[in-house]
């Protein structure tokens, strides 16, 4: 605890409302919000684990035994949308919340109002995306979307009133996130300490940063693709629809040009994170501060050009298939760089294994895996091979669970002790850790091999030679669902009570808010640090 | 960009309803709006209940902002914030037409003329009769007559471009403390946002009751209508934008030096102003 | 093979001794039997040699430091922040040098040929094959035969569901199969009547959409008789997975021999749609027809799947006027229905993909049949005169 805060003029602040369930309704502090941001992410992990926990169970054994094949593409689409847009966006948008200021010496996020509008459309954007699967049991519609997260035309057209919930609830959303992310730019670019100039930037924002601008540039797309789905749907156009002279593949388009740079968006917050971790507990400076500056606004600029690379058996000329092959395959340079700034950040230092170490190393590890899986994705000539087969899937939950949700998960157990005050379990924490490696690595190592031999994805029901490794798939995503209870039970425990700890709460550690009291006082920063 | 040490505490807001409300508004806007196009009558009311609650906020929200304004809450570091936050969000809307602009190119290059050409293509075809040229309504579609550029669309423009002018004017006249030509600079703006608006309905009437030129019309019809609709409504906001900075200067807000909301209007009608050149151009007329 | 948990538990021991079911595991591509097969196969062979090298390199050089810079054994932290000076800069660059020339030239370049190689569909291609995908079925036609038949799983549904034991090929087995000549490149025309769906079996190496509105190529020669199956890859609906492909590749003259039979039994078929049927002829057939078609939306019951699949029995569209007085086609009749389907749903144009007698009788059928009782009844002439 060192720099004191005081509130001047502010005692007004906290007048009106101030205790109660208003207290979160109408908070504008970016702590508050950061909260809110970090329990609805939590929830919503558990909501879409479950509907993927009833989907393993179900492809345990060939044939059908719990549900219609309506129901489980239902589910996958539904787990897909709320990991990725209740779940991992909220979380990485939390993090930005709780600790873009306390980083950058800020006396708040820049548009406070905002800011709680952002985080308030969330609740109304996952109710509308589950509504349906409570309005079908009352026998109104055929339950929610059933196309898969992708929601590609025509298939979307058809479909029942699901892909309209989904339709509206992709726009709320997306104004969430285009919120968000203008927040995010101002506070960076307007509230920054004195003398802390963007080549001081902590990573972290950085990361975020390149983040904000990518979804700037593709959220409203993805807009625009959805908004031209329900006109086909319900006002006669024909944008996707080759009788009128449009094309599904036009959809397609659309949708992965959002959809590719997504997945830097869900990580480039992860890969701002990890080096202030490594470099932690390492208890020595980042490595090549100014080469992951430049990787991540190369990676940004990489991912709004190579989107193709999710379709490439549509039939697309060679020119453009041996284009799509060649940039999606530069941006493992950048990621290269990146590799390399990690492992030498550790490289001689005095490493020590906290939980936050453990799941930063096994971030690095398992990502790699996918990285490298997605470089040989890239290649078109494989691709025909690999795609739509359950390799991808393998592939994608490489980067999405180990890379997007083991990355926060490196986050929480990092910055938790600053936000509450507490120290979390270590015990519970390393062995969360150690299941979850396991148990992870059992569910999708063997999806590797089902799509290698030939399994499809999104089928409810699967030829016999598949069987052994779903099995196995299944069984390890139990285990893995079930250790996920001990992160947060960890959580719940950290916040109630346990071991008090110092404002810098790690040894090694480094940077603005380390020198906060833990928990930072509710307005931090009134008065600008001075950075040297 | 900010290197000196700001002199005093930057304005956080106390803590506000408002915007919970609005996603509860919009939230059965969009649940009423479903239900409506799935044939469910309630639907419509629920939408009404949503788009109330909407107005509500719109009203009380921005009615503090501006007392916030006008209290002296807001000083040069606040300022900077709402430019970058509107800068940003123009950005944003900028990217949302490009997705139709990149549906409109897409069609006409590449879906259109490859429905025309598949027999030499493929050495088979599914279209047999359809040549694959633009204006195109695609394969299966009724006959329309595309929109001529030369006639309200070039009206259009030379209104747009005026109205650009004449919101510069009347920034002019806040510049140089002359509230008469502030006013009526806004006031010309609006009411050339207005005709503009009347001239567009007026060109969708002719083209759905005498063109055959309906949302319907395949391709073209699908990004005409979206393309030009959206900027409509964009016009519509801007107009209605304008006329509140219009109201307010009325009554004596904004000074020479800090008018944060005249300006972001007069960005966002500037933004709308450059949408519509890219329309013409490539919407109407080549 | 059924699904008794012993054999999942002796499936998990598997694992560790591969030698017990070594069969049931497989860890890479089936085996290849086209050209593009094996160029992907050995494409994919190399790739994975590649990245596995990279990925042991790389994490071995952080195993390391892990365990010889941790802070349990005293190691001290140094301080450096960046490559200073030409050596370390050179030690930074060359890794990405290295990746560099892996992506664009030790990937890259055989993945060029390859691309080029597999979108050939042109040359010296000695035959044609169209494949028209649709919910939730395939159909193929031989343009230079004149055939063109539809081709659905067999798989009972009793085995689906666990009430029967599952087959050998289960899910991976259909009524119709496409016959094919070995040795022969076969071009591949691909679309589609209602969504997008992809034509995929593995050991071709040969995975392409069918897209509606559009048409695709793709290509294969087969070098080896045998059966090969494959399944639909694109989410195409409630039954994306229950639309496998079988291919069954033989010699030449056996492909000659099957077409024969083929157009034989085709103009069998053609010869029946000229003479009046009676209506237990039309009844029998029908209920075939419907049992392979029209079930997997509309159920065996005909009750359906509301609100998405209508019931059959007791509908409206059924229980109205067969024709108008002067035989000719009410809008949204019964034989419209089925006829012209219902653009926008899953309902298609049956009267692309069915013959006069098909409709007919499946027609003739559902009007009969579920608690329907029309009585009445349509000829293969008169739909013939709908057409
Ligand atoms: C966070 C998510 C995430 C991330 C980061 C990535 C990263 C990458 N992905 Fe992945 N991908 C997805 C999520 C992600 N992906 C999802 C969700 C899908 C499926 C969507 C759907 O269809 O539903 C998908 C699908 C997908 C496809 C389409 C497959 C198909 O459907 O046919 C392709 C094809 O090119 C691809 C490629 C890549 C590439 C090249 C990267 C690159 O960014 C990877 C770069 C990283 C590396 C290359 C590793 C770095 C290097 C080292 C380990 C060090 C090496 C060494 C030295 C120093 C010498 N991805
Ligand atoms: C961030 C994104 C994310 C995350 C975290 C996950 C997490 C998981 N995913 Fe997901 N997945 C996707 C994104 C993600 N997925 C996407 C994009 C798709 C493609 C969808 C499509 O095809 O359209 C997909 C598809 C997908 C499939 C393929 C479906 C198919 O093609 O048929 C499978 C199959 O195994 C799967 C499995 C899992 C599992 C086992 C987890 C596990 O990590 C989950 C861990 C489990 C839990 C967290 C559960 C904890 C809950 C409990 C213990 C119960 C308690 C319950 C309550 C209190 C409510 N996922
Ligand atoms: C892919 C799914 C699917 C298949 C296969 C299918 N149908 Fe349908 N059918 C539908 C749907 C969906 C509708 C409802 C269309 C609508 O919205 O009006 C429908 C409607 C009908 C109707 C009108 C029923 C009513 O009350 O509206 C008839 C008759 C019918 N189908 C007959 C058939 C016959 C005969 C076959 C087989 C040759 C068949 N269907 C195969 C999906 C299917
Ligand atoms: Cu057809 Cu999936
Ligand atoms: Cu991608």
């Amino acid at each position: 605890m060192s720099i004191a805060t005081t509130a001047p003029d502010h005692t007004h602040h906290d007048s009106g409302y101030s205790g109660g369930l208003l207290r979160w309704l109408t908070t504008t502090n970016h702590k508050d919000i950061g909260t809110l941001y970090m329990t609805f992410a939590l929830l919503m992990f558990f909501v879409g684990g479950a509907m993927i926990l009833a989907v393993r169970a179900e492809l345990f054994q060939p044939g059908l035994q719990m549900m219609q094949p309506e129901f489980f593409n239902q589910l996958i689409g539904v787990h897909a949308l709320v990991m990725i847009f209740a779940a991992l966006m909220p979380a990485a948008t939390g993090f930005a919340n709780w600790q873009i200021p306390l980083m950058i010496g800020a006396p708040d996020m820049a548009l406070p109002r905002l800011n709680n509008w952002g985080f308030w459309l969330l609740p109304p954007a996952a109710t509308l995306l589950v509504l349906p699967f409570a309005l079908a049991l009352f026998g109104i519609g055929d339950g929610a979307l059933a196309t898969g997260w992708t929601m590609y035309a025509p298939l979307s057209v058809q479909g029942g009133l699901g892909v309209d919930f989904a339709i509206f609830a992709v726009h709320l959303f997306g104004i969430s996130s285009v919120m968000g992310s203008i927040n995010i730019i101002v506070t960076i670019f307007n509230m920054r300490a004195p003398g802390m100039t963007m080549m001081k930037l902590p990573l972290f924002a950085w990361g975020w940063l390149i983040t904000a601008f990518l979804l700037i540039a593709t959220i409203p797309v993805l807009a625009g693709a959805v908004t031209m789905l329900l006109t086909d749907r319900h006002f006669g156009t024909h944008f996707f629809n080759a009788a009128g002279g449009g094309d599904p593949i036009l959809f397609q388009h659309l949708f992965w040009f959002f959809g590719h740079p997504e997945v830097y968006i869900l990580l480039l917050p992860v890969w701002g994170l990890i080096p202030h971790v490594l470099s932690t507990f390492s208890r020595k400076p980042v490595y090549g501060y100014k080469a992951q500056v430049y990787a991540f606004i190369a990676i940004g600029l990489l991912s709004v050009v190579v989107w193709a690379h999710h379709f490439l058996t549509v039939g697309l000329p060679v020119p453009a298939l041996i284009y799509f092959m060649f940039s999606t395959m530069a941006i493992s340079l950048p990621l290269a760089v990146l590799f390399f700034c990690w492992i030498a950040t550790m490289w001689r230092g005095s490493i020590s294994f906290e939980t936050p170490m453990l799941f930063a190393i096994g971030f690095i590890v398992l990502f790699g895996i996918a990285g490298l899986t997605g470089l040989v994705l890239a290649d078109v000539a494989a691709d025909a091979q690999y795609h739509h087969s359950y390799f991808v899937v393998a592939h994608f939950h490489y980067a999405l669970f180990t890379g997007g949700i083991m990355g926060v998960m490196t986050g929480v157990y990092y910055w938790l002790p600053k936000w509450t005050g507490h120290m979390y379990s270590e015990t519970l924490g390393k062995w969360h850790f150690w299941l979850t490696v396991v148990s992870f690595n059992l569910t999708f190592m063997p999806q590797f091999f089902l799509g290698l031999a030939g399994m499809p994805r999104r089928i409810p029901d699967y030829a016999l030679q598949f069987a052994e490794f779903n099995a196995i798939s299944t069984v390890g995503s139990f285990i893995l669902g079930i250790s996920q209870l001990l992160f947060a039970w960890n959580i719940w425990q950290c916040v109630r009570g346990g071991a008090k700890v110092s404002g810098k709460v790690w040894e090694g550690a480094d940077g603005l808010e380390w020198q906060l009291s833990s928990p930072p006082p509710h307005h931090s920063w009134e008065t600008q640090p001075e950075v040297k | 960009m900010n290197a000196a040490p700001h002199t005093h505490a930057y304005y956080v807001p106390q803590p506000s309803l408002y915007p919970f409300v609005l996603s509860g508004g919009m939230f059965l806007l969009l649940l009423g709006s479903i239900l409506a196009m799935n044939g469910f009558g309630a639907g419509s009311w629920v939408m009404l209940g949503g788009s109330g609650v909407i107005v509500y906020v719109l009203f009380g929200w921005f009615g503090k902002v501006i007392g916030e304004s006008q209290g002296g809450s807001y000083r040069e570091w606040e300022d900077k914030s709402f430019r970058y936050g509107m800068v940003w969000f123009i950005a944003s809307e900028v990217m949302f037409f490009a997705a139709f602009f990149g549906a409109l190119f897409y069609v006409r290059t590449i879906s259109v003329p490859e429905l025309g050409n598949m027999q030499a293509a493929h050495g088979a075809t599914l279209w047999p009769d359809f040549a694959g040229t633009w204006p195109s309504a695609g394969p299966k579609g009724a006959a329309f007559t595309p929109m001529a550029a030369w006639g309200i669309p070039a009206i259009n423009t030379a209104l747009l471009l005026s109205s650009g002018v004449t919101v510069t004017w009347a920034h002019w006249g806040l510049l140089q403390n002359s509230r008469r030509q502030l006013s009526l600079g806004l006031a010309a703006t609006v009411l050339l946002g207005i005709a503009f608006l009347v001239l567009q309905a007026y060109e969708y009437h002719h083209a759905y009751t005498e063109m055959g030129l309906t949302l319907g019309a395949g391709a073209y019809g699908a990004t005409f209508f979206m393309l030009t609709g959206f900027h409509g409504f964009h016009v519509t906001l801007g107009a209605i934008m304008l006329s509140v900075i219009l109201a307010r200067s009325m009554q004596g807000h904004f000074t020479a030096d800090r008018h944060f909301g005249f300006e972001a209007v007069t960005w966002y009608w500037h933004f709308v102003d450059v949408v519509w050149l890219l329309l013409f151009v490539v919407v109407y007329w080549l | 093979m059924s699904c008794h948990p012993v054999r999942r538990l002796l499936g998990l021991s598997a694992l560790v001794s591969p030698l017990t079911a070594a069969a049931a595991y497989r860890w890479s591509f089936p085996e290849p039997v086209t050209p593009i097969a094996h160029d992907t196969l050995r494409i994919h062979n190399e790739f994975m040699l590649i990245i596995i090298a990279l990925f042991v390199a790389v994490f071995a050089i952080m195993v390391y430091s892990l365990i010889k810079h941790r802070k349990s054994a005293g190691h001290e932290a140094a301080t450096f922040t960046g490559p200073n000076g030409r050596l370390q800069w050179f030690w930074a660059l060359v890794p990405f040098a290295m990746l560099m020339y892996i992506d664009f030239v030790l990937m890259g370049v055989p993945a060029v040929q390859a691309i080029v190689d597999m979108e050939d569909t042109r040359t010296r291609a000695d035959m044609v094959l169209k494949v028209t995908g649709m919910q939730w079925r395939w159909q193929y036609e031989y343009p230079e035969a004149g055939l063109k038949f539809l081709s659905s799983l067999a798989t009972p549904r009793e085995q689906i569901n666990g009430t029967a034991a599952k087959g050998e090929n289960y899910l991976l087995e259909v009524d119709n199969e496409i016959v094919l000549p070995v040795g022969k490149k076969v071009r591949v025309l691909l679309t589609s009547m209602d969504v997008i769906h992809t034509w995929w079996v593995p050991q071709f190496g040969v995975k392409r959409d069918a897209i509606p509105g559009f048409l695709r190529e793709t290509w294969l020669r087969i070098d080896q008789p045998g059966v090969y199956r494959g399944q639909c890859a694109e989410l195409c609906g409630k039954d994306h997975g229950f639309m496998p492909v079988v291919v069954r590749a033989v010699p030449e003259p056996e492909y000659l021999a099957w077409i024969d039979a083929q157009k034989a039994r085709q103009s069998g078929v053609a010869a029946g749609a000229g003479r009046a049927w009676s209506k237990d002829e039309l009844m029998a057939k029908g209920k075939e027809v419907y049992a392979t078609l029209c079930v997997a939306c509309h159920q065996p019951e005909g009750k359906g799947l509301p609100p998405v699949f209508p019931a059959l029995a007791g509908s409206k569209v059924i229980n109205s006027p067969l024709l108008s007085p002067e035989g000719k086609l009410l809008p949204d009749s019964h034989p419209d229905r089925v006829m012209n389907g219902k653009p926008g749903t899953p309902m298609q144009a049956f009267k692309n993909t069915l013959s006069d007698v098909d409709l007919a009788a499946v027609i003739t059928f559902e009007r009969n049949a579920f608690g329907n009782t029309r009585g009445d009844m349509i000829q293969p002439a008169q739909i013939k005169a709908l057409r």
